[in-house]
């Protein structure tokens, strides 16, 4: 008693989503970016795996691949962390980048301000001048956005501009190192202001403060009233209303924080890599967060591994640049694996199924 | 007109339709009646071609069909009236008709088109005007709006989800005369209803599901409520409710010529002055828009009172937020419960703690406790939740109404305010919901009681309040009060308060 045969596929609504496909989601979004990605780098007439395996070496196959690795990993982890409570929330922070550098500003207007305090003062005041300035960045965009419901997408994109040229004008302008021969960079930190390393590698402190940041947010979101506030918000603001919950407190607050752990990213950078304000601290490490953050479906763990990931990825991207490749071919990796784990979140709640026989 | 035969349809661990028939013949109103959960929705959903059988065939006048999407159904002359309408609300009445309309070219005459629905529904005795915006409309006329649709796209075998749960009586009596008129016209009508009342007095025949299978299909003249009940939900149910005699303590809650704004700016509450003490049921009666939603919304705080006085317990909490209300023992169960009165994302134990988590002292949560307590809830109110860690969203609807208003009774409030608590449930679940106001009540709670079946404010309310434009056109006890006299009120005319 068929109903006529027919192989036609086509999506069904999933009752549960099991965790193994919220995990092969993101694999394989990974995975098929690497072969789009991989299309591109065979049209030049290279083979891709080759130059996967060159970035793979370049990024793992060292102790100092490793090491820079892990460099570039603390700002991912840190801004992605910042995000991913601002996106629990459903609030799309766009302006990590922006964020960032209005941290490194702020670390830098305490390390320029009291050159001669010693470490133990001067770097908890810049991470606290780094976390507000971020915050205040972040802060900025939300209050239109709660009480009058203006986008924070747009603003917190565009408030990225201000920020960078901000740091440009700084650094080009009153903030300029005399000794520098006309270079855009501030004046060197003094020794007080620079974070301290692991060994004689170039892995510092940072990597602290993200590991004890996603330890705090994994137990806040969890454990405590505020992180449950924070889901309810994001999941439905009626209910939270409902419940006696402050949505325009939440929002300000959280989009305060969000910022500010990219101010404190911002911090890291000025005080531990570069250990002075310049041009271009940053090579999108705010826009990388968001990939990240979503790519680990916002989950603090997985944003350290992700983080990391991504942190060679980079690091891979510089050493393909001998072979003939621009380092932003990870750009462009990077991109396509965020178009199919977006393109990928169908299948979270749906299934593709073949249309099949009736009968039995 | 349509058979399905033998229809069979699995999800993930349960059997939503196992071997159901069901046939319609044109000229017939067919009803479908069935608890929640007895898989109806899967069925119809299965007849409009947004679900594939796993097993079964479909004919429509006799030969088999394969529907793959909606868009065949549509194809074979299959429209459903959703019970929330997708209408487009800016739009015009005939605006939305052509929308998505297959044939209709890039530049097209609207006039004609005008016409042509003006006809139609002429033809069908569906007062509408094809020009006025959806959003000028009453809801009676939006689902008239929704019935041209799809009679506009050929439809023969028309499918209507709850079509009276948001209609007045009089609206609701309408719309089966102009069923009838369809089905004395040729087409094929099924109604998916809850109300045994209304299905017996204007379908042809019932079919009842329970569990996922067909009970039985019966002829309406040949059965009868009691017979209908035990098909459903194959024990036999007490559909009288017994009531302790009221014991009224204090003032509970004192509204004082209190006057709120609705969303669009105008005044939705005038002047509104009501008591309520504990140890009593106020019904509100009203048809759905005047004025219900915003008092509920005001007594609960989520809506800010322009002028009057609100005081709980004696104290003035006109200013009062949401949190200060919960504080004072206010209860709410809203109208939409998945969305805002639960989380649909969230799982059993995260919406039972839903309003707990403001009182958790350290801001600290123990998740121990709450599963703990969040157990106690599913087992003393025999919700059904086949696993507390899935989200809630996949409960069925008597399940998610037990939950919401376990959880809201949980705290022992003052006062509970509850909006359309039985809408949509099935005879058992309403049956819960039912005996656990009175018992709250009994317990010494206020309750304010905002419904739009007559029946049920009179089998709970111990006095009735009429709203009508935003006023109370008076305060009765249904006792020695008639439906005529609650109807004529609710229609604007005011009465002396006797109750």
């Amino acid at each position: 008693m068929g109903n006529g045969s027919f192989s036609r596929w086509h999506f069904e609504k999933r009752e549960t989503t099991s965790n193994l496909v919220l995990v092969m989601v993101p694999v394989l979004s990974v995975v098929i970016g690497l072969i789009f990605t991989g299309l591109f780098i065979a049209l030049t007439g290279k083979d891709p795996l080759e130059v996967y395996l060159l970035m793979f070496d370049g990024a793992f196959g060292s102790a100092y691949g490793i090491s820079e690795t892990i460099v570039k990993s603390i700002p991912l982890l840190i801004c992605a962390l910042g995000l991913s409570i601002a996106f629990r929330m459903q609030l799309w922070n766009i302006g990590a980048e922006g964020q960032l550098y209005m941290g490194a500003f702020g670390a830098t207007w305490a390390a320029l301000t009291f050159p001669d305090w010693p470490a133990y003062q001067l770097l908890p005041a810049m991470m606290v001048a780094g976390f507000l300035a971020g915050g205040l960045w972040g802060l900025l965009p939300a209050i239109p956005r709660a009480y009058f419901k203006v986008n924070e997408t747009i603003t917190t994109l565009l408030m990225n501009y201000i920020a960078i040229l901000w740091v440009d004008y700084l650094v080009v302008g009153p903030w300029k190192d005399p000794k520098s021969f006309n270079f855009p960079i501030s004046p060197q930190f003094t020794e007080g202001a620079i974070l301290p390393t692991l060994g004689t590698s170039r892995i510092h402190m940072g990597l602290v403060f993200g590991v004890v940041v996603a330890l705090l947010l994994y137990i806040v979101l969890n454990y405590t009233r505020w992180g449950f506030e924070i889901r309810v918000s994001g999941e439905s603001p009626a209910a939270a209303r409902y419940a006696g919950m402050n949505y325009v407190k939440n929002i300000l607050l959280v989009m305060f924080i969000s910022g500010g752990l990219a101010g404190l990213a911002g911090m890291t950078e000025v005080s531990a890599i570069t250990q002075r304000l310049q041009h271009g601290i940053s090579p999108g490490y705010g826009y990388s967060a968001i990939i990240i953050a979503w790519l680990a479906r916002l989950h603090p763990a997985a944003i350290v591994l992700v983080s990391v990931i991504f942190g060679g990825m980079l690091v891979g991207g510089y050493s393909i640049q001998t072979s003939g490749f621009s380092s932003t071919t990870v750009s462009m990796l990077q991109g396509a694996i965020l178009f199919f784990v977006v393109g990928g979140e169908i299948f979270v709640n749906y299934r593709l199924v073949r249309g099949e026989k009736g009968g039995k | 007109m349509v058979e399905m035969i033998n229809i069979t349809k699995r999800f993930p661990g349960i059997l939503a339709n196992d071997r159901v028939s069901f046939s319609v013949k044109a000229g017939e109103i067919h009803a479908l009646l069935g608890e929640n959960g007895a898989g109806k929705s899967t069925l119809m959903s299965i007849l409009t071609g947004l679900y594939r059988p796993d097993e079964g065939e479909i004919r429509i006048q006799g030969n088999p069909v394969d529907l793959q999407s909606p868009r065949d159904a549509v194809a074979h002359g299959i429209g459903m009236v959703h019970q929330h309408f997708k209408l487009v609300k800016p739009f015009t009445v005939a605006e939305n008709i052509i929308l998505g309309l297959k044939g209709i070219k890039e530049v097209y005459n609207l006039k004609s088109i005008d016409e042509s629905v003006a006809q139609l529904s002429r033809e069908y005795g569906l007062h509408i005007q094809p020009d006025s915006p959806i959003w000028q409309l009453s809801v009676g006329e939006q689902q008239r709006a929704e019935i041209v649709k799809i009679l506009f796209r050929g439809a023969e075998i028309l499918i209507l989800d709850e079509p009276t749960a948001v209609l007045t009586p009089q609206e609701a009596k309408d719309l089966y005369k102009t069923l009838r008129k369809m089905a004395d016209l040729g087409k094929a009508i099924i109604v998916i209803s809850h109300k045994l009342s209304e299905v017996l007095a204007h379908t042809d025949a019932i079919t009842v599901l329970r569990g996922g299978r067909s009970v039985g299909t019966v002829r309406t003249k040949e059965t009868s409520e009691m017979e209908l009940t035990r098909m459903m939900v194959g024990r036999p149910v007490m559909l009288e409710t017994v009531k302790n005699p009221v014991n009224r303590s204090s003032k509970v809650l004192e509204l004082h010529n209190l006057s709120a704004l609705g969303n669009r700016g105008q005044f939705a509450l005038k002047e509104i002055n009501l008591d309520i003490y504990g140890g009593e049921i106020v019904g509100i009666a009203g048809v759905a828009g005047n004025g219900q939603r915003e008092l509920a919304e005001v007594v609960a705080g989520l809506r800010a009172i322009e002028r009057g006085q609100k005081k709980v317990d004696g104290n003035d909490l006109t200013l009062a937020s949401p949190k200060q209300m919960i504080q004072a023992g206010v209860s709410y169960v809203p109208e939409d419960r998945l969305g805002t009165g639960l989380v649909p994302n969230l799982n059993a134990m995260e919406n039972y703690l839903l309003k707990g988590v403001q009182k958790m002292p350290s801001g600290f949560i123990n998740w121990k406790q709450v599963a703990q307590e969040t157990a106690e809830v599913i087992k003393k109110y025999d919700i059904k939740v086949p696993n507390p860690k899935n989200p809630v969203k996949m409960l069925s609807g008597g399940n998610l109404q037990k939950l919401l208003l376990g959880r809201e009774i949980s705290g022992k409030p003052r006062l509970i305010v509850t909006m359309y608590p039985m809408r949509g449930l099935d005879v058992g679940a309403m049956e819960t919901i039912r005996s656990l106001l009175l018992q709250e009540r009994d317990r010494g709670a206020a309750v304010l009681l905002i419904s739009e079946e007559l029946e049920e404010l009179f089998a709970l309310s111990d006095r009735l309040a009429v709203l009508h434009g935003g006023e109370v056109m008076g305060v009765v006890d249904p006792h020695k009060t008639t439906f005529e006299d609650v109807g004529l009120m609710m229609a604007g005319k005011r009465m002396a308060a006797h109750g």
